[in-house]
């Protein structure tokens, strides 16, 4: 098996900010024409709600929140390596204790609902 | 005697501009062999047509980078050992340039891209000028220094997916090499650099992906260059703006 010339965690990380980017454009238009129906259809959103119950649409709930929280990150992480002249160590660091405090706020958020 | 391990399966791109294809050889494996050394044995021993460059067999003139096992590579650098697969081995021109011949790659597109990024010397004085000091201590000096032992190889270039996605695209060696310049005291076409550097195929195409700063062989950071000048061009923006 040949390896491709791109298989480094730079790369993956250039395609997974790619790949949630397009699946968030996706999902947007979607997440809208749902909340529409608040005023459009109500009766339509609350049989939409209840589906939500399903184990299978909270796991792909999960799936969104990662998508997000990968995208939101993955763009910090090119803001401070485009505009910051930090040195990588410190752009790393920051990153890790952005996520830490995303994974600790998340959490207790989750925790309160 | 020791019995000489198994023969190296040598998969070569053979052919001349867009057609071709791969001519299989079997070379004899040998103790610290390079890539470079299994090429010239094909060429000398086996089919003296193969085409294929280089210079100085040491490192230094960058003239012998070819993709082994489709990366990017210093073939005189690179140890057989170290990346044949199932003593396979896979040998093809640099990714992203045109084929002129065999292993041969066309650099007319890198090299003109490397003038188009305004990356050659913009004089601020003339001989009859007193020298202009250069301190070495300065963060500017020191951004400079990082990126220009550069040898022009077109490794960085043939690893880049954006240079494969937009031909336009001047690519990480033409970008380094200019961020070198802008931060050199001795040089004067900032303001050139920095507009040549921000068109359609400058700097902001880049997507960090980093393939660049991984595969250099002199462990030189265009990527981390790409973002000086996505800062400076940003700065520069906002200061004419203001200005105006």
């Amino acid at each position: 098996m040949m390896r491709p010339a791109r298989s480094h965690p730079l790369w993956l990380a250039f395609v997974l900010h790619r790949i949630s980017g397009l699946a968030l454009a996706l999902f947007l238009p979607l997440h809208f024409w749902v909340l529409a129906k608040a005023l459009t259809a109500p009766a339509q959103l609350d049989a939409f709600l209840r589906l939500t119950d399903n184990p299978a649409v909270k796991l792909a709930e999960f799936g969104l929140v990662f998508l997000l929280a990968v995208h939101f990150f993955g763009g910090l992480r090119l803001l401070a390596l485009e505009l910051l002249p930090w040195p990588a160590r410190h752009k790393t660091l920051a990153a890790a204790a952005v996520a830490l405090a995303f994974f600790v706020s998340g959490t207790f958020f989750l925790e309160a609902i | 005697m020791v019995a000489e391990a198994q023969n190296l399966k040598v998969s070569v791109w053979r052919g001349t501009g867009e057609t071709g294809e791969f001519e299989t050889f079997d070379v004899p494996s040998r103790e610290s062999q390079t890539v470079l050394d299994v090429v010239s044995w094909i060429q000398q021993q086996a089919d003296p047509t193969l085409t294929y460059r280089f210079a100085c067999r040491v490192g230094m003139c960058g003239s012998c980078a070819m993709m082994v096992n489709g990366i990017p590579r210093w073939t005189c650098r690179t140890h057989v050992k170290k990346v044949s697969e199932n003593n396979t081995l896979r040998i093809e021109p640099l990714r992203n340039m045109p084929v002129i011949k065999d292993l041969v790659a066309d650099m007319d597109p890198f090299f003109d891209k490397w003038v188009s990024a305004e990356a050659l010397h913009h004089p601020t004085s003339t001989r009859n000028d007193a020298i202009t000091p250069v301190d070495a201590t300065t963060p500017e000096r020191q951004a400079a220094d990082a990126g220009i032992e550069c040898i022009n190889c077109g490794i960085c270039y043939a690893a880049c997916d954006t240079v494969a996605g937009n031909p336009d695209y001047l690519g990480p060696a033409a970008l380094q090499r200019a961020w070198t310049l802008l931060n050199d005291a001795k040089d004067g076409g900032r303001i050139a650099i920095l507009d040549a550097v921000s068109g359609s195929g400058g700097c902001h195409n880049c997507h960090s992906m980093g393939s660049c700063t991984r595969y250099c062989p002199n462990e030189l950071d265009p990527m981390s260059a790409i973002a000086g000048l996505k800062r400076e061009t940003f700065r520069h923006a906002l200061r004419r703006k203001r200005d105006a």
